[in-house]
């Protein structure tokens, strides 16, 4: 288990940067939280049962380091530096029509078995280039919500903002990766 | 009568809060005319099971 362990945190090394570079958007701190996450997990090694994957385990991990960053830092000062579109910001505006349908050739198109695609290896790479390009506010937002497992809530309360800001910022995320995923993977 | 726009809207906020009863019924009366609309949710959700494996929340994920 420990070589196995040992194994992965150097081979996957640029993969935990990586991430820990989205989450943080600084490559100081997120070479930082990945050496913590490597120590504890190697401290802790004998107590990986092998019951999640060697990947789930150490993300378990390297989350927490993530979360910690987050909560201690001078998280208000650095959210409200971070660059970003204005909160009132007309989201999504170039999908629709003024009137708020459709504009034509911006409808979503059919994915075909999307779940298939989560097995390649190449599908993750045009998903972390689609998670870069978001603005630094908004993916602070979104990967504090659907990565690191925070309530809205507790957004909201950490960062400062209020829930329709919030939502308003989720909802931005969300449309800004669908599109991209559509246009530079499910129908290039 | 929904609008597409705001459809997306509720699609999103459905991930992060419960839809009133209204929301809900005028979002299910929208998705049942909207083929474009009825994508996008589907789309959302797989965006959420890809972002859950990202996290590492799925055993083996990519």
């Amino acid at each position: 288990m420990k070589d196995e362990i040992e194994r992965y945190l150097s081979e996957r090394r640029g993969d935990l940067v990586r991430f820990a570079t989205l989450q943080l958007r600084n490559r100081d701190q997120a070479e930082e939280a990945v050496q913590q996450a490597t120590l504890a997990a190697l401290e802790n090694a004998d107590r990986f049962a092998g019951r999640a994957s060697v990947r789930t385990w150490v993300f378990s991990i390297l989350k927490n380091k993530i979360i910690d960053r987050l909560r201690h830092g001078q998280r208000e000062s650095t959210f409200s530096e971070l660059a970003g579109p204005e909160e009132d910001g007309a989201d999504l505006a170039e999908y629709f029509t003024e009137r708020g349908f459709w504009r034509p050739g911006a409808k979503p198109a059919r994915w075909v078995e999307p779940d298939d695609d989560l097995e390649q290896e190449q599908f993750w790479r045009v998903f972390e280039l689609c998670l870069e390009v978001l603005p630094e506010r908004t993916a602070r937002v979104f990967m504090m919500r659907e990565v690191l497992g925070f309530e809205t809530n507790e957004i909201c309360k950490e960062l400062s903002i209020s829930t329709s800001n919030c939502w308003v910022i989720l909802h931005r995320a969300r449309g800004a990766l669908r599109g991209c995923l559509e246009e530079r993977w499910f129908a290039a | 009568m929904l609008t597409c726009k705001h459809a997306t809207e509720l699609m999103s906020q459905e991930l992060d809060r419960k839809l009133s009863w209204r929301e809900r019924m005028a979002l299910r009366l929208h998705l049942m005319m909207c083929n474009g609309c009825h994508r996008y949710r589907k789309q959302m959700e797989f965006l959420r099971r890809a972002m859950r494996r990202y996290g590492g929340g799925d055993p083996g994920g990519g």
